[in-house]
């Protein structure tokens, strides 16, 4: 029961407001093996980035935890590295120095001076950023400084990594050379990985499992769809192939229909 | 690159290039003549409303001085200090003779060295109030930034000090004054005293009205960070000290710049006012003195000094617009 990489075990969360409490998550129940990536999708508040949060340790949890590698997490940790929506990088740092601030903290004893920096350029090598690691997150663009904010996370080690909507504020090409990049880094390194995302194509096809939720108040896990398409996946590849557009429609089905977000009028897609 | 081009990149060079270069000369002549010709022009305009408006008023001390008179004066004070330097040159010259001679007769004669004591100088004076306002500057930085920090970080804190925070900063450096001096002749009290007591005095009031804007600024900056950066801070779980000095600090610098600047600027301003009560040696006490002393020339003598603080605190404040240029990660915070 417990040989699970990650367990979100029936989390509940609960804010306080004004008008008294307000149920954001009813018993999110989740198992993750190791080197998995899933994506959770969902509208807009229907809280997916509280169940990234509580992952991390950001939130606490009202009912329920997070469990991994069969022991209790409550605080926030390098071991859960995030990926932030906007880089959240300092800004008066060079990205070299971000990814740096990272592993000097994690493996302050663990790695000497030349490996530090050995492991600290390997990593923006992954995300093909060395030719401006010497650049201030000011000088570079969106994307360039997304690839700087996941080298800083993977340089952490982490046993789980989470991305809240990484790529959300990137345009659709950037984008798309993104997701190539991260498939990429994800076959190698077979991290694990949660995901959050509002773009069905995103969500199908980088992961092995999307777990869709329902609207809030209350949101818990609607239905979790398995993807089988073999990897490595070619977005070009799969736009042809019928089980691509089979789970496609899946997803939308799911968003567009059986949850459609109570304000917008249900559309089938 | 050529090295022709790599010169045209350095924004000092950038303009006289522009100035031969055909194509863009007619261009920078313009931007010339409007950055610098029109502020000319208007300072002429000033100085001749000055001119024709200052005779037409006549005090006690004879008519208020012109632009002319005034001109008069600041080459007396510049004469003045250029003889007291010739002054002490002798002197020292003199006293190296006396001494030598002494020496050679009796090897083992001693001999008195005296520093130079004549009448502090207009320039002794400018170096004296540039120096009380630096100290006064940086003891209230010493004390604004770290206590601006906490209050920044912490709600309660800052709900608490808030309060006593703005009573104290409207208050005006005559105000201060009485109760430094009285504070400090009870507690600076030594033989051989470092610092004279005026000095002491003019600093610290310097620094009870000069510290407020550093201290709201950097409270403001840290308050301020973005929610994410401490969210990184978090998960690298950075310790207390760290988080500070790699993330909360940094992230103030552009607020806490800002405050700095403003407080250079209150401080000078302040400064005058410290120094004509406490008698300190800088222009303050020089206004005061010319003030009392009440000759044809004093007026206009003022009015140098008036130049002078302007000019200096124009200067500071460019100083310090530099530094934060230099220092500061947020080059638009500079420009504001």
């Amino acid at each position: 029961m417990n040989d699970s990489h990650l367990i979100i075990d029936h989390v509940t969360m609960d804010f306080e407001t004004n008008s008294g409490p307000y149920r954001a998550l009813d018993s999110v129940h989740l198992k993750i093996d190791k080197g998995e990536f899933v994506s959770l999708i969902g509208h807009s508040g229907c809280g997916k980035s509280t169940v990234l949060n509580i992952v991390a340790g950001l939130y606490q949890a009202t009912k329920g935890g997070i469990i991994l590698d069969g022991t209790e997490v409550n605080e926030p940790g390098p071991e859960r590295a995030v990926v932030f929506q906007n880089h959240s990088l300092l800004p008066w740092l060079t990205a070299y120095e971000n990814v740096e601030l990272a592993v000097n903290q994690v493996f302050k004893k663990t790695k000497s001076k030349t490996q530090k920096k050995q492991w600290i350029e390997h990593n923006l090598e992954l995300v093909h950023m060395s030719h401006a690691m010497h650049k201030k997150p000011d000088e570079i663009s969106g994307g360039m400084k997304q690839r700087v904010g996941i080298a800083r996370a993977l340089a952490m080690e982490p046993s789980v990594l989470l991305m809240d909507e990484p790529f959300g504020a990137l345009d659709a090409l950037t984008r798309s050379h993104l997701q190539d990049s991260l498939m990429d880094i994800q076959r190698d390194l077979k991290s694990t990985v949660i995901m959050i995302t509002h773009d069905v194509d995103e969500a199908v096809l980088l992961s092995d499992r999307i777990v869709m939720m329902t609207n809030g108040p209350a949101a818990t896990i609607g239905e979790i769809l398995k993807v089988n398409l073999a990897r490595p996946r070619h977005r070009l590849d799969l736009a042809d192939q019928p089980e691509y557009n089979g789970y496609r429609s899946e997803v939308l089905r799911f968003l567009h229909d059986r949850h459609a977000k109570p304000d917008v009028p249900a559309k089938v897609a | 690159m050529s090295m022709v081009m790599k010169l045209k990149n350095i924004s000092f060079f950038a303009p006289w290039f522009r100035l031969v270069n055909v194509e863009t000369r007619q261009d920078q002549i313009n931007s010339l003549l409007k950055n610098i010709g029109v502020p000319l022009f208007a300072f002429m305009i000033f100085l001749g409303l000055w001119h024709a408006s200052a005779n037409s008023v006549v005090t006690s001390l004879g008519k208020v001085p012109g632009p002319s008179e005034v001109f008069v004066q600041a080459q007396s004070l510049w004469g003045e200090y250029k003889e007291d330097k010739v002054k002490e040159s002798e002197f020292y010259k003199r006293q190296e003779v006396r001494n030598n001679k002494k020496l050679e007769k009796n090897p083992d004669a001693s001999v008195k060295w005296r520093e130079y004591r004549g009448r502090p100088t207009y320039v002794d004076q400018i170096f004296t109030s540039l120096k009380t306002v630096f100290t006064g500057f940086i003891i209230a930085v010493l004390i604004a930034v770290p206590l601006g920090v906490l209050t920044g970080l912490s709600q309660t804190l800052y709900i608490a000090t808030n309060p006593i925070i703005q009573i104290f900063k409207p208050v005006s450096p005559l105000a201060w004054l009485p109760i430094v001096t009285m504070v400090v002749s009870a507690v600076y009290v030594t033989d051989d005293p470092m610092f004279d007591k005026s000095f002491v005095t003019s600093a610290i009031t310097v620094t009870l009205c000069c510290m407020w804007p550093t201290l709201m600024n950097t409270s403001m900056g840290v308050s301020s960070i973005n929610q994410d950066l401490l969210n990184v801070a978090k998960v690298l779980r950075l310790n207390w000290f760290t988080k500070i000095r790699k993330v909360v600090l940094p992230s103030a610098v552009p607020m806490i710049f800002t405050g700095m600047r403003l407080s250079l600027g209150v401080g000078w301003m302040v400064l005058i006012a410290a120094e004509m009560l406490a008698q300190n040696p800088g222009l303050g006490k020089f206004v005061w003195d010319e003030f009392q002393n009440g000759s044809s020339n004093s007026l206009g003598r003022i009015m140098v000094a008036v130049l002078t603080i302007g000019l200096i605190g124009f200067l500071l404040d460019w100083i310090m617009l530099l530094l934060q240029r230099h220092f500061s990660w947020d080059k638009t915070a500079a420009n504001r």
